[in-house]
C-alpha cells in the first residue's frame, strides 16, 4: 500500500506492507535512524516521534495510520540533520548534560518537545510526570528532568528547591531532592 | 515484533465502516488508536485478516451534554478526554481516572471506545464506565442498541458486542466536578493497576464503586454499596470491599493480597471522595 508521509517537512512516499510499522518506516524506508527501537512494547519510550505535533510511539503506531499526516524526528528539529543543536530541547540537554549513552535521548527529546508544547508553565512533577513513558537505565532522570525545565525557561535550582519543599511529606529520610533550601 | 500480514482498509465514514465490518465479521478487527490492538498483534495472538481503521473518523471524536447525560464518540483520544472541559464540570471523574492510563504518548493515541470494547479486566476506564452506570451504544447496519455496562461485560476481553457491531458511543451520567476518587495503586507510574477503586456520588446522592483486575471482568463492590445505604461507616463498609470478588494470581500478587489491598483503597477512595 503506499503510504504519503511528511517527515521532517519533506515529502516521503512508499510502497509498504499495511504491518509496516511507523519506527520502521522511519528507520529502515527512509534511512532515518535516530528514533531507536527498544522496547518494541510500547514501554520505553525510546522510539518516540512527533505525529501531527504530539509525541507517540512509534513501534506501536502503522506507517499506514500516518499516512497524509505529519512526522518529526529528532533529526527534523533545528540544525539536527547538520549535527548541531539548535532547538531548545536539544542545547538544555547538552548544557544540563540529560544523557550518558544517548539511547534514550531522542525519545526523551521528542517527549520534551511534546510535553512542553502542551503545557509551557511546566513544574519539576510535570516533567517527571510528563516522562513517565520514557525509560532511561543510565542517568536517574535527575538530568533529564533539569533538561527539559531549562528548555521551558525555567529555571531548574528553583523548581527542584519548590519540589523539595512541596513533597517534603512524601519523601524519604535522606534521599537526595535536589538543592535543598539553597 | 512484526504482526502478520493483513489487508488494511480506511473508510471515510461511519456507514461505509459499518458496512466493511458487516462484509467481513469476525474476519476484520477495528483499529481506533491502536494501542491494545497492536500489541496484541505484534505478539501474534491476534492476526485478523483485515484491519478496518476508524481512527480518523471525526464522527466519532465529541464530547457533548445530551439531557441529562454526557455522550462521548468511541473514538474519543484519552488525551481529549483528560483535558476536557465539559467533563471536568459534568463528569470529573472520568478525566482523573483517563490521566492514569498508560503515558502522554498512549493517552495521545488511544480511545475511550477502544480500552471499553478491549475489555481487559485490569484496565482502568471499564471500572470506571461501570462505577458511574454508563451505557454503551453499539451501531451495525441492523440498527443500532443501547447496553447499559452492567450488562456489557461477559468474561475476559469478551462483552456481547456482535462481529458486526461497532462500539460508536459512551453515554454518562452527570455526576459533577465532585464526590469521586480512584485510587489506583501500581509498582510504577505508567503501569497496569494491580488493583484500582473508581468511587463516584450518583444523582441520587448513593456512592458506587468500581474495582479494576478484582475479576475476568470489571467488577461493582456491591456489598460495600449496600453497607453505606443502610448507614454503616465507611471503614466498616470498605472492609467488605473483597466479598464476591476472584482476584487474579500473577507477579504483582496473589489473590490474598488483592483481597487486602481493595479494602484499603475502597476506604481511602470513600473518604476521598467524601471530601
Amino acid at each position: 500500500m503506499k503510504v504519503e508521509i511528511t517527515v521532517n517537512g519533506e515529502h516521503t512516499s512508499h510502497d509498504v506492507e499495511p504491518r509496516t510499522l511507523l519506527a520502521h518506516y522511519l528507520r529502515e524506508n527512509l534511512g532515518l535512524k535516530a528514533t531507536n527501537i527498544g522496547c518494541d512494547t510500547t514501554s520505553c519510550g525510546a522510539c518516540t516521534v512527533l505525529v501531527d505535533g504530539e509525541a507517540v510511539k512509534s513501534c506501536t503506531v502503522l506507517a499506514v495510520q500516518a499516512d497524509q499526516q505529519t512526522v518529526t524526528t529528532m533529526e527534523g528539529l533545528d540544525g539536527a540533520a547538520k549535527g548541531e543543536l539548535g532547538h531548545p530541547v536539544t542545547k538544555a540537554f547538552r548544557q544540563e548534560h540529560g544523557l550518558q549513552c544517548g539511547f534514550c535521548t531522542p525519545g526523551m527529546v521528542m517527549a520534551a518537545v511534546s510535553l512542553i508544547e502542551e503545557n509551557p508553565d511546566l513544574t519539576e512533577k510535570d516533567v517527571r510526570e510528563g516522562l513517565e513513558g520514557n525509560l532511561c537505565r543510565c542517568t536517574g532522570y535527575h538530568n533529564i528532568v533539569r533538561a527539559v525545565l531549562v528548555a521551558a525557561g525555567k529555571d531548574p535550582d528553583a523548581a527542584q528547591a519548590a519540589e523539595a519543599v512541596s513533597d517534603e511529606r512524601t519523601t524519604a529520610p535522606g534521599f537526595s531532592t535536589g538543592e535543598g533550601d539553597k | 515484533m512484526i504482526p502478520v500480514g493483513f489487508d488494511y482498509q480506511r473508510p471515510e465514514s461511519l456507514d461505509a465502516a459499518l458496512a466493511l465490518l458487516a462484509e467481513h465479521g469476525e474476519d476484520a478487527t477495528v483499529l481506533a488508536g491502536g494501542h491494545s490492538l497492536l500489541p496484541v498483534m505484534k505478539l501474534r495472538l491476534a492476526a485478523p485478516e483485515i484491519v478496518i481503521d476508524i481512527g480518523r473518523l471525526a464522527e466519532l471524536n465529541y464530547i457533548r451534554v445530551d439531557g441529562d447525560e454526557v455522550a462521548i464518540g468511541a473514538g474519543t483520544r484519552y488525551r481529549d478526554i483528560v483535558i476536557s472541559d465539559v467533563l471536568a464540570k459534568e463528569c470529573a471523574l472520568l478525566p482523573a481516572v483517563t490521566r492514569t492510563v498508560g503515558d502522554p504518548q498512549v493517552r495521545h493515541r488511544g480511545t475511550l471506545g477502544g480500552a471499553l470494547a478491549h475489555g481487559d479486566p485490569a484496565g482502568d476506564l471499564p471500572a470506571a464506565i461501570l462505577a458511574l452506570e454508563g451505557t454503551i451504544v453499539l451501531r451495525s447496519p441492523r440498527g443500532e442498541r443501547k447496553v447499559p455496562i452492567t450488562e456489557f461485560y461477559t468474561g475476559v476481553f469478551s462483552s456481547v458486542k456482535e462481529p458486526d457491531e461497532l462500539l460508536v458511543e459512551i453515554r454518562v451520567p452527570r455526576t459533577g466536578a465532585t464526590g469521586w476518587a480512584y485510587e489506583k495503586f501500581t509498582r510504577r507510574s505508567n503501569d497496569w493497576a494491580i488493583v484500582a477503586v473508581a468511587v463516584v456520588t450518583a444523582p441520587d446522592g448513593a456512592r458506587r464503586i468500581g474495582l479494576v483486575n478484582m475479576g475476568s471482568t470489571p467488577l461493582r463492590a456491591k456489598a460495600t454499596e449496600a453497607a453505606l445505604a443502610e448507614g454503616k461507616s465507611i471503614e466498616e463498609a470498605a472492609a467488605l470491599a473483597a466479598e464476591g470478588t476472584e482476584p487474579p494470581a500473577d507477579n504483582a500478587g496473589t489473590p490474598e493480597y488483592r483481597r487486602h489491598l481493595v479494602t484499603v483503597l475502597t476506604r481511602r477512595a470513600l473518604q476521598t471522595a467524601a471530601g
